[in-house]
């Protein structure tokens, strides 16, 4: 099946309506599209920022290797994946994960996989900055993440 | 070969990538990580807890078992949280 798969790692906002307008524009089969935005909590008004660092070059690729898996995996007509570095205040945005099918199972559970596998395969790692002006500690990883990329394994 | 390091291994060594040439006897990303935390106290500091450390080599994620033989960047990092 022709799944265009479009992986972008930027400093800068991205426009999510119009991404997923794009995976459509031009077709008639696509019959469901999910989309998913991961934003920057403001923790209780404790963080003033998070701080995304990143590896440049691996993380294309990996973002990349895993949408390929997820167009292996279900019948999807389209994937985009963009992932922001660099430092996001609370309410920006920080992923977008865009998914295309004929049917919706196939966009969510492909939307679902890939958040899951990004989040303990991608090489990005967030840092705390606080109100106050002191520079917090690394967002240590969760059990949960890892519980939660492990059930699609097979 | 070329090392790159990311987060808090990074900042616990102090600098963001080297070049370095193990002895021959270090053949996995395990011994290397050994051998790292034997050249001093910031690197016995970043790999203090060495099961918790994370490595990729080429770009790849790899196991601590993996070979190291002609690989031309290895990174290591801590477990990864983005999204």
């Amino acid at each position: 099946m022709d799944c265009p798969i479009t992986v972008r790692i930027q400093p800068g906002p991205f426009d999510a309506a119009a991404e997923a307008a794009r995976l459509s524009a031009g077709r008639t089969d696509v019959g469901a599209v999910v989309t998913f935005t991961g934003l920057c909590r403001a923790e209780a008004g404790r963080l003033a920022a998070l701080e995304l660092e990143h590896y440049p070059g691996m993380a294309e690729e990996e973002i990349r290797r895993v949408a390929e898996e997820a167009a292996s995996r279900w019948p999807l007509m389209g994937v985009t994946a963009i992932h922001r570095h660099g430092r996001i205040p609370p309410g920006g945005d920080i992923v977008l994960v865009v998914t295309a099918s004929a049917h919706r199972k196939a966009a969510f559970e492909a939307a679902e996989f890939l958040m899951d596998y990004l989040k303990t395969r991608a090489p990005f790692w967030k840092k705390e900055h606080h109100v106050d002006g002191s520079e917090g500690d690394w967002v240590a990883a969760t059990d949960a993440d890892d519980r939660a990329a492990e059930r699609w394994r097979r | 070969m070329k090392l790159v390091y990311f987060a808090w291994v990074r900042e616990r060594i102090g600098k963001p990538e080297e070049e370095l040439s193990p002895p021959a006897e270090v053949r996995t990303v395990a011994e290397l990580a050994a051998w790292l935390a034997g050249r001093g106290e910031e690197y016995a500091y970043a790999f203090e807890n060495p099961g918790i450390v994370r490595a990729a080599i080429d770009r790849k994620h790899v196991k601590p078992d993996a070979p190291i033989a002609g690989a031309r960047e290895i990174a290591f990092f801590p477990p990864m949280t983005g999204g």
